[in-house]
């Protein structure tokens, strides 16, 4: 069992759970996920590690209430505990001789996003952030995301906030700004990362995007996260889950994603989809 | 005086007609006067053909000698003596090609069925006996175990008997590998694995899931922790495909990802929160028993119509025959000498075909078999919402990419002697790790192999 330590309420749908495991917390890396189930007789859900203390021995999940699981995950609390905890899984991120990175969060990717601009951060490179939100009462992680980086924009679609308009059209002003990225990062609903890609690809500024496809077992047994990069078929659990987005076939991802929508309607759960 | 008859004692089976609507075992087991007349049929050969055909040497005439005798009890730890998975090996072992195929009755008429006495006496043994194994007096040293599945857990039986202290480290969150997540529940009840596991967690065995070994913990790790040795039994789980155009299509599964949602995560079970498709019509590539245990799933989930897909003719299937025999009689469509060259989807990206070409056999090739040829021009679609890739697995990267001293082959596996001696000191592997992917009998004997290795190896340090 692995007790958790500390719960906050992000806002109304999204929760952060921080919980002992401190096996995944030693390995942990920015981009990398874990493997949860709830109970006894629960699915088993990936969800991608937005932080990790290595002291303490915890690793922090961000999720949003989709589904049965991620229900029943968010109505526990501190001194609770789950069933399951298995990681770390999937490649690190690696940032090797990047000096300016722009990291784009979309709704909760933002929680994904968090470790990448922290790490980033940490290493001295320019990290300017812009994480976006449907609208204010959704916004997750601002405090933290000013920590860690040199400019945060967050943006919200309705312009609740005060700033409006999508982070692919924030980034087009930045670029156009005259700021050049060795790298942007984009992290959210793949519709989001497609259309930061192609933003991208037009000054043909490398783009890494993390990717979610549904699987079981996150170790390369299932096959069920195929993802066709570059005209190739690969596992994003084994072979990613970051990938050079300019190559990413997201109608294909999109596709894949919907599998068990049906399922859902009758179910209210979906094995594998944050 | 023995019985004569050619024939075996039938086994009782649930009716093919009922039997496809539900995910119960198939075969219902012999009663004890059945099993006691099997028994009657061995000749208690005094060169014992059938031990030296069974890859964990059971004292086969032995076990039925005492099943004719109606000491059960006996037979179970004659059995137990040498294999830690009985109720395992009398129902998934290719006993045809194994055991009773070196029986002396096979010669005329049909050999002893030696796997369902081997069965009938672990249930009963499960039913009669409240089994407390004496633990033995731990010596203190340390063996780690990776993968639970038959490999490491046969390996794991032989080293806690012999005294060691033993940990396996399961990657799923559940024991026991293969038979939990690929072989569905109506041809090995996963409560049987559980208790056979039982068993060993109860002789002291102990169990770590939530460990994939190469990521949570690297071997060299498992050392630091103050172990003496490592076996590795990690299997081969990484699903090959076909590479053809519309594999990545709604409703392409690997048979894998198939059969753990069924099994593992219990989509069979109608309150189940695992979502599993429901077909119509399903297309299962593949002649092995992997593919036979696929057609038969899909068809107990409520398909109208299941196809196997098979390039060579069904006297090449690898599949054994009783399984065979069994998706025929549950009428699963078979189309042998027919290979897919694409799958079909609609506008929304869902599979509505698959399309085949027709094969003829030519020369043999490097395995013996006639190569199967495509016949120019009988391309053909067969009409199916969902089609299953069940034509093979290799060994999962995941250990070779962070053990770079552990030697591996071309094809992934890795490279060990025949006493299961890797080239990294103090780490042993065997099962389908090692060979590519075959069976849980196999990779029991190279668990049973490894495990001897490992005590010598251990004792030659001190």
């Amino acid at each position: 069992m692995y007790r958790i330590i500390r719960k906050e309420v992000l806002n109304p749908n999204v929760k952060l759970l921080e919980i002992e495991a401190p096996y995944v917390a030693r390995k942990a890396e920015p981009g990398q996920f874990i493997i949860l189930r709830v109970n006894e007789d629960g699915e088993r859900v990936p969800l991608t590690i937005a932080d990790f203390d290595r002291e303490k021995g915890t690793v922090t999940i961000i999720f949003q209430e989709v589904g049965a699981t991620t229900k029943m995950l968010g109505s526990l609390n501190a001194g609770d505990s789950i069933a399951d905890f298995a990681g770390p899984l999937g490649n690190a991120s690696h940032f090797e001789g990047v000096k300016k990175a722009a990291v784009i969060g979309g709704g909760l990717g933002t929680a994904i996003a968090y470790p990448q601009a922290k790490k980033l951060h940490s290493m001295g490179v320019e990290v300017h952030v812009i994480a976006g939100f449907r609208n204010k009462d959704l916004i997750i992680l601002e405090k933290e995301m000013a920590q860690v980086s040199d400019k945060l924009i967050v943006t919200t679609d309705d312009g609740s906030n005060g700033t409006k308009g999508f982070v692919s059209d924030i980034l087009k002003k930045l670029i156009e700004e005259g700021n050049t990225y060795d790298v942007v990062i984009a992290i959210g609903p793949p519709i989001m990362m497609k259309v930061v890609c192609d933003v991208t690809r037009a000054y043909n500024m490398k783009t890494i995007v993390s990717l979610n496809p549904i699987m079981i077992d996150g170790t390369g047994m299932c096959g069920g996260c195929r993802v066709t990069v570059g005209g190739q078929t690969k596992f994003a659990c084994v072979d990613g889950p970051d990938f050079d987005g300019h190559e990413v076939d997201f109608n294909e991802l999109m596709r894949r994603l919907s599998m068990y929508k049906d399922h859902e309607k009758d179910h209210i759960c979906r094995l594998g989809v944050q | 005086m023995p019985n004569m008859s050619p024939k075996k004692v039938p086994m009782p089976e649930q009716n093919p007609e009922i039997r496809r609507h539900n995910f119960d075992e198939v075969a219902l087991g012999y009663t004890e006067e059945m099993a006691k007349e099997e028994a009657e049929r061995c000749l208690n050969c005094k060169h014992r053909p059938c031990v030296s055909g069974c890859p964990v040497n059971v004292k086969i005439p032995d076990f039925i000698t005492l099943v004719a005798q109606g000491k059960f009890e006996e037979a179970y730890y004659k059995i137990t003596e040498t294999n830690s998975l009985p109720a395992v090996c009398g129902r998934v072992c290719p006993q045809e090609s194994q055991c009773e195929q070196k029986c002396v009755r096979g010669i005329k008429g049909e050999a002893v069925g030696i796997g369902r006495l081997e069965r009938f006496v672990a249930d009963w043994a499960m039913e009669h006996l409240d089994k407390k194994p004496e633990k033995v007096e731990s010596n203190g040293k340390k063996v780690a175990i990776i993968g639970s599945g038959p490999a490491g857990l046969s390996c794991a039986g032989d080293l806690v008997k012999l005294g060691y202290d033993v940990t396996i480290f399961e990657a799923f969150h559940t024991a026991g590998g293969v038979l939990v997540y690929g072989i569905p529940e109506f041809r090995l009840p996963k409560e049987l694995v559980q208790k056979e596991i039982d068993g060993l967690v109860a002789q002291g065995v102990k169990i770590r899931t939530n460990m994939v070994i190469g990521k949570t913990l690297t071997i060299d790790e498992i050392f630091e922790e103050g172990f003496s040795a490592v076996f590795i039994g990690s299997g081969a789980g990484l699903p090959s495909f076909m590479n053809i155009p519309g594999e990545n299509l709604n409703g392409v599964y690997s048979a894998n990802e198939y059969l753990t949602r069924i099994n593992l995560m219990k989509a069979y079970k109608e309150d189940s929160m695992t979502p599993i498709m429901k077909s119509r019509s399903v297309a299962v590539v593949g002649g092995g028993n992997v593919a036979m245990d696929a057609a038969r799933s899909a068809l107990r989930l409520g398909a109208d119509k299941v196809y196997i897909i098979y390039r060579r003719s069904e006297a090449e299937m690898p599949a054994r025959l009783e399984e065979v025999h069994h998706a025929k009689e549950e009428g699963i469509i078979f189309k042998v000498l027919t290979n897919p060259t694409r799958i079909l989807g609609d506008e929304k990206g869902w599979v509505k075909g698959i399309e085949c070409i027709t094969m003829e056999l030519g020369e043999p090739d490097a395995s013996g078999r006639r190569r199967p040829v495509p016949v120019a021009g009988s391309e053909h679609v067969v009409d199916v919402d969902t089609v299953i890739m069940a034509i093979g697995t290799s060994p999962n990267p995941l250990l070779r990419n962070t053990t770079p001293d552990l030697e591996t082959n071309k094809w992934g596996c890795i490279v060990a002697d025949e006493n299961g001696k890797t080239s990294k000191e103090g780490v042993f592997a065997g099962g389908d790790a090692v060979t590519g992917a075959a069976t849980v009998i196999l990779a029991m004997g190279a668990g049973k192999t490894a495990a001897k290795a490992i005590d010598e190896y251990i004792k030659s340090k001190e």
